[in-house]
């Protein structure tokens, strides 16, 4: 559908990756973890090896939950845009095809510390 | 001999008559098209504009008179306050940071509305209309001065206040009031009516003003409570507006139909999402709670919601589509709040805490299949992180959905357990969104919200992540508005002034 | 049925207020909240000036109402002598 207007309406979108200094977005969640209230939101060059943003950010932030330090990267099932997605470490973001705004969840079957009582 | 008749004295449809239709006149050198150009192009059609007519039929000489009399009912009581060391009788300064978000994100709303109102004020082509926006105008300005006045006591006092244009603008759990005002005021008169005068007015704001204001009394809050009421009064006024403006869309031609019931779709979704913040305000941070979330929205969202669209049917109006998944998320949306804001707590300018074992009592017995199943697990882990020196910050910040702006706090409206993920590629960029509602209104204006200036990519994009820039530029003062209340200077003044005001040593 | 509604503020202005619409609607149910008094009916709510001056032992124009309502649900209809508040049966 379109905006109603009185004449053509065209919009330009805000969050092009080219206003993004060189870097992208990727949001990153961690399912069935709520302790985190909402997916991250991380900012990396495409450049950067999905290891790298594993082993950095990622696995910096989880630490909080009780699960964190338990998880083992290697056993985690990824998700990407919801469909079943089977990432490679020691490519880029860019080479794994993880563009900007890409949402990739995980999931540690097992790990429930704080799940539902 | 002279006989001395009485006046006669006009009744009320007489003079409703003379003093808003009889004002009008027919253009004559230009077409009424030209005139008024912005009325036909959303699609609404409409037959004859006088059929449209204020039931309480409020001319203006009355409204000048009862509206005086509630500024000097207002003015007595904000002067007793400021007289009375007002700001010492609430019941704890953990109740601040309501008054906080309050004046960040709904006070500067009202403002909107006021120039919302102006413009569609002169757009409208019916006397009637263009009186009762007038003065719905002249009543939304008085709100957003009434309650700014009336909270600039407390900044005297207290952090968090100074800056509230600053936060409302930029800082990430107020710009989902601040886009749902840009939203209706970018769109047609129509359309505005509809966002504004029916489903916020008439729909949402009896959740926002009426339970939160009784609870102001509740703790002590005089200053609030009487420009919560004072504002509520016109509100009763501006319901009325939007309830007979939807009845006249109706009335008028079938076509309309259609286009009115995707407006009430789309704005009842964005006003309940604008909600999720007043969800927070009154369970978490009302230190005396009169009721608690889920039972206002019982009231006034079940009863009387579901009573106007019973009433509404008569006309083909259904239920918003968006009903069902709000009445899902009633009992969880406060706690998945209230656990943003904390973790994310050096990034608001407002406190927040993690509630108290009573606190967490009353949760549970106010939330029985939610709270202790889903809730408390995360908060008893938070207070155990927190008593081990490491107060939880969440540095990931969050994914915010494009339609609404909040961060995606909220899960599968069947499964509580699991974010709610949505996706959607337009002209090959990626969106995200909370929930089906936001993305539904994405998808029948995507060229609309794809322009979305969100306030956490829009920290990367425009200052490169860099948060004490950030800080600035929202106008935070890291240490003093930011962070858990406990520990905080609020928390200190208020205890010494209180300890200074209840005693003699 | 639906409910309809008027909130009052409590006050020494709205008391008699109440009592008014309390002897026009008996099947109307008062509930006393802080500072606020919300009174529901089944269906349908009268205000009638006459009752309300009865009350108050003055004339009284119904529009000074405006003044301490803070909320109501339901079609209003008002004229000078009542305001009616009514849900489509």
């Amino acid at each position: 559908m379109t905006v109603a207007a009185i004449k053509e309406y065209v919009g330009v979108a805000r969050d092009r990756v080219e206003n993004f200094n060189g870097k992208q977005l990727v949001y990153a969640s961690w399912d069935h973890h709520l302790l985190f209230a909402a997916p991250f939101l991380l900012y990396a060059a495409p450049q950067m090896s999905f290891r790298e943003l594993v082993e950095g950010p990622l696995t910096a932030l989880v630490q909080p939950d009780p699960d964190g330090a338990s998880i083992d990267w290697a056993q985690v099932e990824w998700l990407k845009s919801n469909q079943p997605w089977t990432p490679d470490f020691d490519r880029s973001l860019a080479d794994n095809g993880v563009g900007h705004k890409d949402q990739i969840r995980f999931r540690t079957p097992g790990l429930t510390s704080l799940a539902a009582a | 001999m002279d006989m001395k008749v009485a006046k006669k004295k006009l009744g009320l449809k007489e003079k409703y008559r003379l003093m808003t239709r009889d004002l009008g006149w027919e253009p004559s050198y230009r077409t009424k098209d030209e005139v008024f150009p912005y009325v036909k192009y959303e699609g609404i059609k409409v037959h004859d504009w006088d059929k449209w007519e204020d039931p309480f039929r409020l001319t203006m000489d009355a409204y000048w008179k009862y509206q005086a009399e509630k500024e000097r009912k207002f003015y007595a009581i904000i002067d007793a306050h400021a007289q009375n060391n007002g700001h010492l009788n609430i019941t704890d300064g953990r109740y601040l940071s309501a008054l906080k978000v309050f004046l960040q994100a709904i006070s500067p709303g009202e403002y909107a509305a006021h120039k919302g109102f102006s413009r569609v004020g002169r757009e409208f082509p019916g006397v009637g209309t263009q009186v009762a926006c007038q003065m719905q105008a002249i009543d939304e300005i008085r709100h957003a001065q009434t309650q700014i006045h009336a909270l600039s006591n407390y900044n005297k006092y207290y952090n968090g206040f100074h800056a509230f244009a600053d936060a409302r603008d930029r800082m990430w759990y107020n710009t989902v009031a601040r886009s749902f005002f840009d939203d209706a005021m970018s769109a047609g008169p129509f359309e505005f009516m509809i966002a504004i005068g029916f489903s916020f007015e008439y729909v949402l704001t009896n959740l926002l003003f009426v339970p939160f204001m009784s609870g102001a009394a509740y703790n002590g809050d005089m200053a609030t409570v009487t420009f919560g009421f004072s504002a509520q009064s016109d509100e009763a006024r501006h319901m009325t507006l939007g309830l007979e403006c939807i009845k006249f869309m109706l009335e008028q031609d079938p076509d309309n139909l259609p286009i009115v019931q995707g407006w009430l779709d789309k704005w009842f979704w964005r006003g309940f999402r604008v909600l999720g913040l007043v969800s927070t305000m009154m369970d978490y941070m009302l230190p005396k709670r009169v009721m608690s979330w889920r039972e206002a929205w019982e009231i006034y969202g079940v009863e009387n919601g579901g009573a106007l669209f019973k009433d509404l049917a008569r006309y083909g109006i259904r239920p918003p589509k968006g009903w069902d998944d709000a009445e899902k998320s009633i009992d969880h949306m406060s706690h998945q709040f209230m656990l943003g804001l904390y973790q994310w707590s050096f990034g608001t300018s407002l406190h927040s805490w993690i509630p108290s074992d009573e606190d967490m009592d009353w949760l549970s017995a106010k939330y029985p299949t939610t709270f202790d199943k889903y809730y408390r697990p995360r908060w008893d882990h938070i207070r155990k992180l927190a008593a081990e020196g490491k107060q939880f910050k969440n540095f990931g910040l969050a994914k915010l959905c494009q339609t609404c702006q909040l961060p995606v706090v909220f899960t599968e409206p069947d499964d509580p357990t699991i974010s709610c993920h949505r996706e959607t590629t337009y002209k090959g960029e990626k969106y995200h969104f909370c929930s089906d509602g936001c993305q539904h209104v994405f998808e029948n204006e995507p060229e609309k919200y794809i322009q979305a200036w969100l306030p956490m990519p829009a920290l990367f994009a425009e200052l490169d992540g860099d948060i004490g820039k950030w800080m600035d530029w929202v106008s935070l003062r890291d240490g003093q508005d930011n962070g858990d209340y406990v520990g905080s200077i609020d928390q200190r003044n208020f205890e010494q002034w209180r300890g200074l005001a209840t005693s003699n040593s | 049925m639906s409910t309809v509604f008027i909130a009052l503020q409590a006050n020494e202005d709205t008391r008699p207020i109440i009592e008014a619409i309390e002897i026009d609607n008996p099947n109307a149910t008062v509930n006393r909240q802080p500072a606020m008094v919300k009174i529901d009916a089944p269906n349908r709510l009268v205000i009638r000036k006459e009752t309300i001056e009865e009350q108050i032992g003055r004339s009284f124009d119904l529009q000074e109402l405006h003044i301490n309502l803070i909320t109501l649900g339901g079609n209003v209809s008002e004229d000078d002598d009542s305001l009616t508040l009514s849900w489509a049966e």
